[in-house]
């Protein structure tokens, strides 16, 4: 994230490491290609989006939501595809609180709902600062919340991520599962937007 | 012992690069080392713990200099030296 490197020294030394594993038949087979798109392909932040507006049009599918995370997203298809189980937990925004995730230690994260994590929540400056004065971030995101509004921070783990389901956004109570899922962004799930 | 990924209410570093950007890689090395790391833990020469552990335990100016992956990369290189995968400083004169 900051410093200037050698790119070209970098990319040497892991052609170099490739070819060493590769002697060694540890690594070869699957291209580069081939694992980036099987880890990349079902990721996405529609997936995420599709289960906010299922539980903002079925109570009974937002109550599963809430409980246990894994298994209702699951129940959509989109069943957690890490190296290790984890948990999901779906942290709500309601009128008097909001809530915001990060991942202090490092850059944990549930990839599946979110698609590729952007730069800024690797970044020391939001894991270090979101925890210690989170509106003041929130502010940096161009979101400004009212003082009676309680802000929850959820730090994430290897054994457990987090997604917010943000507010179903006023006037939209004529459109379809399909036309509020377009409504939820990327920010909007980690807690950085109001949709 | 704080490791220095811990970084949780550290202040000093700076305002944030909200940038919208979300590219997972942004040089052919980057996902090069990632399909590394994908294929050293399926063939279990290392799990998530002990990779996590090699970047936490990183020397912190290191950490702080480095890119995500290039701590991606520190990380495989410790573990395969330590396991004598490879050699130490095998990849010194790349």
């Amino acid at each position: 994230m900051s410093g200037e490197h050698d790119d070209a020294l970098i990319s040497r030394q892991v052609r170099l490491l490739e070819s060493l594993l590769e002697e060694k038949g540890l690594v070869g087979g699957e291209t580069v290609d081939e694992v980036v798109d099987g880890f990349l392909a079902n990721a996405s932040p529609v997936n995420g989006a599709r289960a906010v507006a299922r539980a903002w049009t079925d109570p009974a599918y937002k109550e599963r939501l809430l409980a246990d995370g894994a298994a209702a997203v699951g129940e959509l298809g989109f069943a957690a595809g890490g190296v290790q189980k984890q948990r999901l937990r779906v942290a709500e925004n309601t009128q008097t609180v909001h809530n915001v995730v990060v991942c202090t230690l490092c850059s944990c994260y549930p990839l599946r709902l979110l698609g590729p994590s952007p730069g800024w929540y690797k970044s020391e400056a939001y894991r270090s600062r979101v925890v210690r004065d989170p509106r003041g971030v929130l502010a940096e995101f161009g979101v400004t919340l009212p003082d009676e509004v309680r802000v929850t921070v959820w730090d994430s783990s290897a054994e457990t991520r987090y997604m917010v389901l943000p507010r179903r956004p006023e006037g939209t109570d004529g459109l379809s599962e399909a036309e509020l899922a377009r409504l939820v962004t990327r920010n909007g799930l980690i807690g950085t937007a109001v949709l | 012992m704080a490791r220095i990924n811990d970084v949780g209410g550290m202040t000093g570093f700076g305002a944030i690069d909200t940038t919208d950007d979300a590219e997972p890689f942004h040089a052919d090395w980057e996902a090069r080392v990632f399909a590394l790391q994908r294929a050293l833990l399926v063939r279990k020469i290392f799990n998530l713990d002990e990779f996590r552990d090699a970047i936490e335990t990183m020397p912190p100016g290191a950490y702080l200099a480095a890119s995500y992956y290039e701590r991606w990369l520190y990380a495989i290189r410790t573990l395969l030296e330590r396991k004598g995968v490879i050699e130490e400083g095998a990849l010194d004169h790349a």
